[in-house]
């Protein structure tokens, strides 16, 4: 992919629901550099309005999130993962072509293509099964399938691996490595700091809706500049 | 009760004969409605999909229409395309009061309203679940209503039974607009009313007996498919 629809800018940026302020204003930026840009922070810090308005599924009250390209080509090229799961009532190879479906991709090559990756997450054997029965695990690897499968050049994922054992979660973040290494930008938010330790270039530390501290992986973890995220980290109750 | 059982016994004589009055009568219910259930379907079931994905200033209260029409009285439903079919009312020139096409009519506007309705519930569930990951993708209104009304099927198919099986066993406004002329417009109930008027209660009976059978046969689809629905296994 020649051109990239990064960097994103976030311009003063406020989302207000109800009349409360519960992200913002944030001033950030994601450029072209690649790797993990990791969100952390307590319950209720924003991470998931964040990533949803940069998606553009939240709109910024005010101030903006420009990208660097027009409008259709932005959106076509990232994808979001969420905590739950979105499952569709078809087979797995199904839920992993929609996307391309939706491109317009001719069905035979969205479903070849599906293929590969139902391969890659190990379901293949329950590709014409109804991705309804899967477990937990298997759902959201179907889910990183199909956000995976049009290239994106971004990738939103929202504490994928919130809800899942062990095992599962090595799977997933053995796809974000992937993604990754292949060029995709991931901004994404968990609370485990072992997964963050793990995948992280960058750490934003969330707090109240504001970014309190943003720094390299090694730095944060070699010890965090505020206090919050200090004792964040020891396990402290952010009230 | 001797006469009843009598005359079930001659009922079932009927049935087992294929008596051809009983087969025609049921055959033209069958014809009428399926047609009615038919045109219903194809324009409730995707404005149910199209009402569940579209925000617009009085959503609200077309929804509430639509659940009110829901009530309509068949008896008034017949009056009104009475008024409008008969010679002097403004579809008089095309002659179809008295005829299968007038009862049709009848029952698609009896029936459109109950299958707009059940699919418009089923099609708000599913978007409920599907909208982040639809939105996310960003599909248009004519993608979202297609996922949804495939996806869907399934409910889909209980919403065109349910009301098939309403408009089956119906009989005020297709007395009306059909006139329960033999060889014509005479279906199930309306046949049925007149012979027990007649007391010919062995063709009211078998005539009653095919029409309970079709109404369970339909009530047994839609409880199997709600079983599959609800285990997600079809
Ligand atoms: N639709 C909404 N209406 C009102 N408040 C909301 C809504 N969505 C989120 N919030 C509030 O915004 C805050 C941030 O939520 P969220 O972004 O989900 O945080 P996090 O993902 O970090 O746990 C929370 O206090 C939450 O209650
Ligand atoms: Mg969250």
């Amino acid at each position: 992919m020649v051109d990239s629809i990064l960097p994103v800018v976030l311009d003063q940026a406020i989302v207000r629901k109800e009349g409360r302020q519960i992200v913002g204003p944030l001033n950030l930026t994601f450029g072209r550099e690649g790797g993990c840009s990791i969100l952390v922070g307590p319950n209720g810090a924003g991470k998931t309005t964040l990533l949803r308005l940069m998606h553009g599924l939240e709109r910024a009250s005010e101030g903006r999130v420009t990208w660097s390209a027009r409008k259709d080509t932005v959106y076509a090229r990232q994808s979001f993962v969420f905590q739950a799961p979105v499952v569709l009532r078809r087979s797995c190879l199904e839920n992993i072509a929609y996307p391309l479906f939706v491109r317009g991709v001719q069905r035979e090559k969205a479903r070849a293509e599906a293929a590969k990756w139902i391969e890659d997450i190990g379901l293949a054997e329950v590709a014409h099964n109804d991705a309804h029965v899967l477990s937990g695990g298997e759902k959201q690897k179907l889910a990183m399938a199909r956000a995976l499968i049009t290239k994106p050049d971004v990738l939103f994922l929202d504490e994928p691996t919130a809800n899942l054992d062990g095992a599962s979660t090595q799977e997933i973040e053995r796809l974000i490595a992937s993604a990754v290494q292949s060029g995709t930008r991931i901004v994404m938010a968990t609370h485990d700091f072992g997964q963050a330790r793990r995948l992280a270039t960058d750490i934003l530390f969330m707090y109240r809706g504001r970014i309190h501290e943003h720094a390299a992986a090694d730095i944060f973890f070699g010890g965090p500049a505020t206090d919050e995220a200090a004792k964040f980290m020891k396990g402290d109750l952010l009230i | 009760m001797n006469d009843l059982l009598a005359g079930l016994m001659a009922a079932i004589d009927l049935i087992i004969h294929l008596d051809r009055d009983l087969v025609e009568i049921s055959l033209r219910s069958l014809q009428v409605t399926v047609t009615a259930v038919f045109i219903a379907s194809l324009v409730g079931l995707p404005f149910g999909a199209w009402l569940a994905v579209t925000r617009f200033r009085y959503r609200r209260l077309a929804i509430a229409l639509l659940n009110a029409l829901m009530g309509l009285p068949p008896v008034v439903v017949g009056l009104v395309v009475y008024i409008l079919l008969s010679r002097s009312g403004p579809f008089g020139v095309f002659n179809l009061l008295f005829t299968p096409t007038a009862m049709i009519i009848a029952q698609i506007i009896i029936v459109t309203p109950i299958i707009a309705s059940l699919s418009h519930q089923s099609m708000r569930d599913l978007w409920y679940l599907y909208h982040d990951l639809l939105i996310s993708i960003r599909t248009s209104k004519w993608q979202r209503m297609r996922t949804l009304l495939w996806d869907g099927r399934r409910s889909l198919l209980t919403a065109t039974l349910t009301g098939f099986g309403r408009a089956i066993g119906e009989i005020g406004a297709i007395m009306i607009v059909g006139g329960n002329i033999d060889h014509l417009t005479r279906v199930l109930t309306t046949a049925i009313a007149l012979e027990v008027g007649k007391g010919n209660f062995p063709l009211a009976l078998g005539l009653g007996i095919v029409l309970i059978a079709m109404a369970i046969l339909i009530n047994l689809a839609i409880h199997i498919l709600s079983r599959t629905e609800r285990e997600g296994t079809w």
